[in-house]
């Protein structure tokens, strides 16, 4: 349906290669850095979340690999590389 | 122009739309992609994918090769088309990390339908296409706006928005939810009526023009495509693969120069920045520098839709009782100070 879906079941429609290794973390310490609000808002696959401690968490299950959250976060609260080749998201129109 | 409850819209078509050779096709990424790779591969391009290069090798100040999963590659130079974000030129400090105020995320979905319906829905014939572009609630007025592009037997509906209007929230609303909101506007809902999502996907787009290029070159390297930052958004397109493809063709010319004198240091390979120079990709980033600037402007997205939407739906009102003259409903909307904006705005965007 093009209708609304809901953004699980949106992203699952894409094809992913999960590598058990994540490709984009947040750095240890900075879980409550201000910085990663603006991720929850700008990560198109909402996989930003804040849990009831303040902190923010990523799951990097439906990760589009855009970039979004690089450039507004900052490489000082993320560490982020591409997935090794082979690995994490593969359009099949793009 | 979309207001919170209404909305205007202009269209353009002319016969030299349908004139080969013809101005602009939509393609589907990873279609076209592949079918260029086979392109380069039947000339004699090797291509070794599912490779990610995790550095470049540097020597003595000059980038001699990549190191990609513990292999060691060596070359005489290294064009770096590794896309908007470039980690590679910025490991090598060829680059900065990037600003947010010079990109935009986009995100979209697929939505298949049949091509009949698409023809119909668009008023097309034969392989024609349309683009619908959308600007104001779409992004709840931050600097962007929506898409929707035709293909053969799918459309293309999406949202592109800048990254820091977007993350400095006010009003402060995710990407999903600027998606979901789209697609349920009537004037969206009926174009996509009975198609089934079959991908969603994001990319950012380097949106700052000329002054967000990145360093084009260094000792035995070259930056091109979005890799360099050249996208570029003048608010009735936006452009950028013809743009990589050029800068890539650039590059090779300037690396077969710099084979003619075995000299891959910056000295030589500065013919690329020339040769681009003097091509249309600079002509256009020069002429069209001013663009990001005057864009930049929240009265654009918020301001101008929601006074052409309410004036609009006085003109074509019928009320119940005697209408106003045509001249009122505007002015009811357009006070003298609102003209002083007005005019001050449109200075802007006469640099464009």
């Amino acid at each position: 349906m093009s209708e609304l879906m809901g953004l699980k079941a949106k992203l699952g429609l894409d094809v992913f290669k999960p590598n058990s290794q994540p490709h984009i973390a947040i750095k240890p310490g900075k879980e409550t850095d201000p910085k990663l609000n603006r991720a929850i808002l700008v990560c198109p696959a909402g996989l930003y979340t804040k849990n009831s401690d303040g902190k923010v968490e990523f799951n990097e299950d439906g990760c589009l690999e855009c970039g979004t959250c690089r450039i507004a976060c900052g490489s000082e609260v993320l560490d982020w590389s591409y997935p090794v080749g082979g690995y994490g998201v593969q359009y099949r129109f793009g | 122009m979309m207001a919170g409850d209404n909305s205007f819209s202009t269209s353009y078509t002319g016969s030299d739309l349908r004139q080969a050779p013809y101005q602009s096709y939509s393609v589907l990424r990873s279609k076209f992609d592949r079918w260029f790779a086979q392109q380069a591969e039947k000339v004699g391009v090797m291509l070794v994918t599912k490779s990610r290069v995790d550095e470049l090798i540097k020597e003595d100040g000059k980038i001699i090769g990549v190191r990609a999963g513990g292999d060691e590659l060596g070359a005489d130079v290294i064009v770096a088309a590794d896309g908007v974000l470039s980690l590679l030129s910025e490991k090598v400090g060829l680059s900065v990390p990037a600003n947010p105020e010079n990109y935009a995320v986009g995100f979209k979905e697929i939505i298949e339908l049949d091509r009949s319906v698409i023809e119909n829905r668009f008023g097309l014939e034969g392989n024609e296409g349309a683009a619908r572009l959308f600007m104001g609630e779409v992004t709840r007025g931050k600097f962007g706006g929506g898409f929707l592009y035709t293909n053969q037997s799918c459309l293309s509906l999406g949202i592109v928005v800048g990254i820091k209007d977007l993350m400095q929230g006010d009003p402060g609303v995710s990407a999903p939810q600027l998606m979901d909101d789209f697609k349920v506007r009537t004037e969206v809902a009926n174009l996509i009526k009975g198609g089934q999502t079959v991908e969603y996907s994001a990319h950012v787009i380097p949106e700052g023009g000329l002054k967000a290029w990145r360093t084009l070159y260094g000792d035995g390297i070259l930056v091109v495509g979005d890799a360099a930052g050249m996208a570029m958004n003048i608010g009735v397109t936006v452009r950028g693969m013809e743009y990589a493809l050029a800068s890539g063709y650039y590059a090779a010319q300037a690396i077969l120069k710099a084979r003619e004198s075995k000299d891959f240091s910056r000295n030589t390979l500065k013919v690329y920045q020339e040769l681009l120079e003097k091509s249309f990709v600079y002509k256009d980033f020069k002429s069209f520098q001013e663009a990001p600037k005057a864009l930049d402007n929240p009265r654009f997205f918020n301001r101008y839709p929601e006074m052409v939407g309410s004036i609009m739906q006085d003109i074509y009102t019928i009320p119940a009782g005697p209408k106003d003259k045509l001249m009122t409903s505007v002015k009811k909307q357009i006070n003298f100070k609102e003209i002083l904006s007005i005019v001050s705005d449109m200075r802007k965007v006469m640099k464009i």
